[in-house]
């Protein structure tokens, strides 16, 4: 499979990558890694007119420390966020997580911030900068930076509060203090998760949910229930409240809501104790 | 646009269309036809090929994407009088392959995983190879090949040309 | 002399590594996508969206227009390219239906994915830009997806076939012997079992080559096939080409199992255009595309019947199947779910038998074979029943299969269905796969889990399988109203200096014929292994053969280069024995030399020989010069291998997920030529069974769109789900051919499906889950859990 022709435009710097986003907008799709994007333009799912190639701006590609939070270049590979020291001793969901999404060979390509911007919910990253409460800072040459909660960031399916000419930069990560624990359920190692779930001990416990929506959501109603002392099982079993989950050929509607309560009870207890 | 891609240890320069997959690259244009093709959606690692010396897969990377990369293809694993790379020779003494189509594939990823880890347990190579399908061999003679393999090259890792 | 007499095998029985893999491992193999060849024209077709529907217009300007584009065509269009409708070599009934199916759809569709135009580019980018840019007016009808719907013809899909029916068939010699049995029968079984549609997912995608020649009418066409002999007859009467005129290839292919047993549109269209265009054609089926557009396998409804007396001995087995033939019948079709039909009693001496098949067309990809053809879906029902009836009778499953099995002192065996099984043992490997496996202590284990609160549930599930393969003799086909033979051709040639040719009329593609030809020469010739070269899957080298399906390569095609090579020694034996002046009874052969008795310095070697037939200066009188031999070898029976396998599974109750803990498997394929070889068939084949019982599937939504056309939704395990295998043979030789072997090209996927999905409701028994349906997926199990927990039944289904 062949995608449709497009004009293809390669950024040096995140400037020439900005101006390119200002002048095509709507038409162009930004290349990173591409593990998200040329699947579905092969497929003539996506036909954009304009590529712009941000892959090689080595200036988005690093994970630091700085004060009491990570920062991560949006470029960042899933195999360097796998490997990274400094995430593996202070963000380690991060850095497992980065080690299931597809395959080796995916993780030696896709990037974050790609990941982060396709915004797919059955993706893992989506849900997992959810849970650290993280903040995405994206760029544009019109409007300079603006940081974005990860709450707000996702807001529908496949669809971020990322504007035509924005470039997703940087992510930035608290620090979490408490265990982690994530659940990925699927039929084959290299499958999407069917449902999935991050859940990080900090002050309190996030849990956040992977393809329980159209967007990653964090279970609320879970964390209140465990801020009020409830069993991991008692407040598990609130996992899928108010979520209308899809239904396809994996699973229905029902049997991820019920997934959902069985995986939150296990990284619950995972991070808790039984 | 123009590309130049460093394949097998060879500098390549072609103007090529943006939307030239790097395995329509490799295979047609430079005809470099070991790379097989084996589905449209980046699962079944076929295409796989070395990208500065991590595996990609060949289908889902586009040739200007590698402009300026060093490429190996399973054409540049075995020595130029011939003789096999201990991966290829571990997957001929265990029969590990049949049909041979995702062979090409399995032995880059191969190649790739043990750089990453050199001494893998079964079920490190299990999971090292998930993003490459087979039809024949039931992985049996694949995981034995690999762990085979990784028992002869001892770390050694950088028999790869490039 | 037979090999089973023969102490002394130097080269059978050894697992040497295969003589084909180097060229695959560095990547020189030629697939045919890797044949370059300049001035080639790309195919891409255009295929409809719909299930069903009439074509009202197609409108090709735009297409024509797009760049590159050298010329376009509507199924119309290329009518007159057709001497005949594409082929069904099976027509199993004298009234069986089979409407009229040409490469391109003319006024109607009846299923997503037929094809109804193609175009043709420079480039192959070029061409899937222009088939976009096809425009076809569509009129949609209801889809036919449903089994049983279509049997009800509620809407009928060939309007001139006047039902979806194609055909009834039946296999029932003693009607009555089967009434009685049922109506005396202490115990009754009766299951439904539904065997999805899969699809095949060969690594290799379909491609096609065809080239035709400057002058003289010719055309070579190179295609990704199981049957280059067949398709080169097929495409002979359905192009109107003088078959003498057609060279067909299949190059390095890429495994088939089944799925390349065809002769396809794409073949056909390729080479009507090249006839038309007159430039070489190619096509690369995408892997999305394939999905719609090659055989898939099994899909089909069985409902199956024991009779048992109180011990649980069965009396009589019925059978009643709903087959899916999908829109049209591809090459044997119709066939595919008969060749079951004589095995749904599996290992068991079933004394009375009944089995019918009704073979329904709906608006999906048409059906044909798939690795085992038949034998798996018999092999499935018989063997889950056979659980039941343990269940019922209240014995184990060891015990039930212990009391029925044919016992090893009545082979030959003539079964009620009318086979004669060739030999057996059955009791000797189960009892070697249940030491194996250490029955008693995983029996004990998941009564351990069982009495614990574990939701982590144990099972352990047990196939005796039997199956018939290397179809064959000619004359049985012939009663099966098969349209081809059942024979192998080959041709052993010693040249002038030694070396020695193999032609064979197999075509292998991933089963290792080049290395296992060879040491079945190298044992009869005492030559060397690597001095035997191996040709075939080219008509013009080899042109006479019946391909390769249905583990029919070894037992007929292995069988003839032996009985060939055999026929070399004889005539090299009366040239040594004329040039040494003795009689040929006074001459040894050993060692690859022929030696006077007694008078071991007077010697001949076979390469002196060789030269001696190829110059022919002192050949004995009347004698044809060179050492050539060929045999076409049609056997007497088929082979029946047989064995047990053991599959270990974890289900965990909460999420419904199958772990295959275990697998183990005893097989017995009579004598093994190469162990690595079968060894290798075995496990694959393993694989793609347990993949049915757990993982594939073709799901079609209600308006027949096919929902798994990439292998992100058609799941083909990887490495990460599946378990090494442990291994073991038996061995019982077949008497039906010298070499005393039998086929497994088939075996490993007949096996498991059955071990693998009696593990599972083994693991779930005792929750009171009885049937279960495939994929046990997960959200399949834990509804079968939930249903079962509820005790409102024990259906699985979605």
């Amino acid at each position: 499979m062949i995608p449709a022709a497009f004009e293809y435009k390669r950024a040096g710097s995140v400037d020439e990558a900005l101006s390119l986003l200002r002048e095509y907008g709507d038409d162009a799709k930004v290349l990173a890694g591409g593990h998200s994007l040329l699947p579905l333009m092969k497929l003539r799912l996506a036909t954009p007119s304009v590529l712009v190639d941000v892959g090689r701006i080595g200036e988005l590609s690093y994970i630091s420390l700085d004060g009491n939070e990570v920062a991560i270049g949006a470029l960042s590979r899933h195999r360097d966020l796998q490997t990274s020291e400094l995430l593996i001793s202070r963000v380690p969901i991060l850095a497992h997580v980065a080690g299931l999404i597809g395959d080796p060979q995916v993780r030696h390509r896709g990037t974050i911030g790609g990941s982060l911007s396709h915004g797919d919910p059955a993706s893992d990253l989506p849900a997992v900068i959810l849970a650290l409460g993280g903040t995405l800072v994206v760029r544009s040459a019109a409007r300079g930076e603006r940081r974005i909660e990860a709450g707000n960031f996702w807001r529908g399916f496949l669809e971020t509060a990322l504007e035509p000419d924005e470039l997703l930069c940087e992510i930035r990560v608290p620090i979490p203090e408490g265990a982690f624990s994530y659940q990925k359920f699927n039929r084959r190692a290299q499958d999407w998760a069917i449902v999935g779930v991050a859940a990080q001990a900090n002050h309190s416990v996030a849990v956040s949910l992977v393809n329980m929506a159209a967007t990653p959501v964090r279970a609320r109603a879970v964390e209140e229930a465990l801020s009020q002392g409830a069993s991991p099982a008692d407040a598990a079993s609130l996992a899928a409240v108010d979520l209308d989950p899809p239904s396809d050929i994996n699973g229905s509607s029902e049997y991820r809501r019920h997934l959902a309560t069985v995986l939150v009870r296990r990284s619950l207890e995972e991070i808790l104790g039984g | 646009m123009r590309v130049s891609v460093k394949v097998n240890g060879r500098l390549y320069e072609n103007e090529v269309e943006g939307r030239t997959l790097l395995v329509h690259y490799l295979r047609g244009v430079l005809g470099l036809t070991g790379t097989n093709i084996g589905c449209d959606t980046s699962s079944c690692g076929a295409c796989t090929v070395l990208m500065d010396g991590e595996s990609v897969k060949s289908c889902t990377v586009l040739a200007v994407q590698a402009d300026g990369a060093e490429i190996t293809t399973i054409e540049g694993m075995a020595q130029p009088d011939g003789s096999l790379h201990p991966i290829q020779k571990a997957f001929w003494d265990n029969h590990g392959l049949q049909c041979g189509y995702c062979t090409p594939g399995m032995v880059m990823a191969t190649a790739s995983l043990l750089k990453e880890n050199p001494h893998p347990s079964e079920e490190e190579v299990r999971m090292g190879l998930e993003g490459n399908l087979c039809r024949c061999t039931g992985y049996h003679n694949i995981v034995k090949s690999v762990l085979a393999a990784a028992a002869t090259m001892d770390g050694q890792t950088e028999a790869v040309r490039s | 002399m037979t090999v089973t007499e023969q102490s002394t095998n130097t080269v059978l029985g050894q697992r040497l590594v295969r003589k084909e893999d180097p060229a695959l491992l560095s990547g020189e193999a030629q697939f045919v996508h890797d044949i370059q060849l300049p001035g080639a024209l790309y195919m891409a077709i255009v295929r409809s969206p719909y299930a069903h529907a009439r074509i009202r217009s197609i409108d090709l300007s735009r297409a024509l227009a797009s760049p590159g584009v050298v010329a376009a065509f509507t199924g119309s269009d290329l009518q007159g390219e057709w001497a005949q409708p594409m082929p069904c070599a099976w027509p199993v009934t004298k009234d069986m239906r089979n409407p009229a199916h040409y490469p391109l759809a003319v006024d109607q569709v009846c299923y997503v994915g037929d094809a109804v135009a193609v175009v043709l580019a420079t480039s192959n980018a070029l061409a899937q830009d222009a088939r976009e840019a096809v425009e076809v007016d569509y009129e949609e009808l209801e889809a036919v997806v449903d089994l049983e719907d279509a049997a009800s013809d509620r809407v009928v899909i060939h309007p001139e076939l006047s039902t979806n029916i194609s055909y009834v068939w039946e296999l029932s010699p003693d009607k009555e012997a089967v009434d009685r049995a049922f109506s005396s029968a202490a115990h009754i079984v009766s299951e439904r079992y539904v065997q999805q549609r899969l699809i095949a997912s060969a690594m290799e995608p379909r491609g096609v080559l065809a080239v035709p020649h400057p002058f003289g009418g010719e055309y070579t066409l190179y295609s990704a096939t199981q049957i280059p002999h067949i398709l080169r007859v097929m495409l002979g009467v359905t192009l109107g080409i003088p078959e003498s005129k057609l060279r067909v290839v299949a190059p390095a292919v890429g495994g088939g199992f089944g799925s390349k047993l065809n002769v396809y549109a794409e073949e056909l269209l390729a080479m009507a255009l090249a006839r038309r265009i007159r430039r070489p054609i190619r096509w690369h089926e995408e892997r999305s595309e394939g999905a719609l557009s090659t055989v898939q396998g099994r899909g089909m409804i069985q409902n199956i019947e024991l009779a048992a007396d109180a011990d649980g001995k069965v009396t009589a087995v019925r059978v009643s199947l709903l087959a899916d033939m999908g829109a049209y019948l591809q090459l044997v079709t119709p066939g595919v779910p008969l060749l079951g039909g004589f095995l749904y009693h599996g290992v068991y001496d079933v004394p009375a038998y009944s089995f019918k098949c009704t073979g329904v067309f709906t608006t999906k990809t048409p059906t044909d074979a798939y690795r085992g053809a038949g034998r798996p879906e018999a092999t499935y029902a018989i063997e889950r029943a056979m659980d039941a009836l343990a269940r019922k009778v209240g014995v184990d499953p060891v015990e039930i299969r212990r009391r029925n099995y044919i016992p090893s002192d009545k082979f030959p065996y003539s079964s009620a269905a009318g086979l004669v099984f060739d030999s057996g043992n059955y009791s000797n490997a189960l009892d070697k796969a249940l030491s194996l496996v250490g029955y008693d202590e995983l029996r004990a284990e998941q009564a351990r889990r069982r009495s614990s609160s574990s939701t982590k549930h144990l099972g352990i599930g047990i196939s005796s399988y039997v199956e018939m393969c290397g179809l064959a003799p000619s004359r049985v086909l012939a009663s099966l109203d098969y349209s081809a033979g059942g024979w192998e051709s080959a041709t052993v040639r010693v040249l002038p200096t030694g070396k020695v040719q193999v032609v064979t009329g197999t075509s292998p593609h991933g089963q290792g014929h080049e290395t296992s030809w060879s040491m079945i020469v190298a044992e009869k010739l005492g030559v060397s292994f690597d001095d035997v070269e191996v040709l075939h899957s080219d008509t013009a080298v080899s042109p006479n053969g019946m391909d390769t399906y249905g583990s029919r390569s070894l037992s007929v095609g292995g069988t003839a280069v032996w009985l060939a090579s055999e026929r070399v020694l004889d005539k090299a034996r009366a040239i040594a024995a004329h040039q040494l002046e003795v009689a040929e009874e006074d001459l040894e052969f050993k060692d690859g030399s022929f030696a006077v008795r007694g008078t071991p310095d007077r010697s001949m070697p076979l390469a002196a020989v060789a030269f001696e037939a190829f110059t022919a200066h002192n050949l004995p009188d009347g004698m044809e010069p060179t050492l050539e031999a060929s045999v076409t070898w049609d056997p007497p029976n088929f082979t029946f291998p047989f064995g047990t396998h053991i599959a270990v599974v974890e289900v965990d109750e909460e999420t419904g997920k199958v772990q295959l803990l275990r697998y183990i498997a005893v097989d017995d394929c009579g004598n093994q030529i190469n162990p690595l070889i079968v060894e290798g068939q075995l496990e694959g084949g393993i694989a793609q069974g347990a993949a049915q019982a757990l993982w594939e599937e073709a799901v079609y939504d209600d308006r027949g769109n096919l929902l798994t056309t990439t292998f992100a939704d058609y799941l083909v395990p990887s490495a990460a789900e599946l378990p090494s295998m442990e291994m073991a043979s038996t061995v019982t030789p077949s008497p039906t051919n010298p070499l005393g072997v039998k086929g497994v090209g088939e075996a490993g996927t007949i096996g498991s499906t059955p071990a693998v999905m009696n593990a599972v409701v083994d693991a779930l028994s005792h929750i009171g889950v009885s049937n279960l349906d495939m994929p046990a997926s997960p959200q399949r199990v834990w509804q079968a859990i939930a249903a079962a927990r509820s005790g409102s039944g024990s259906e699985g289904r979605m």
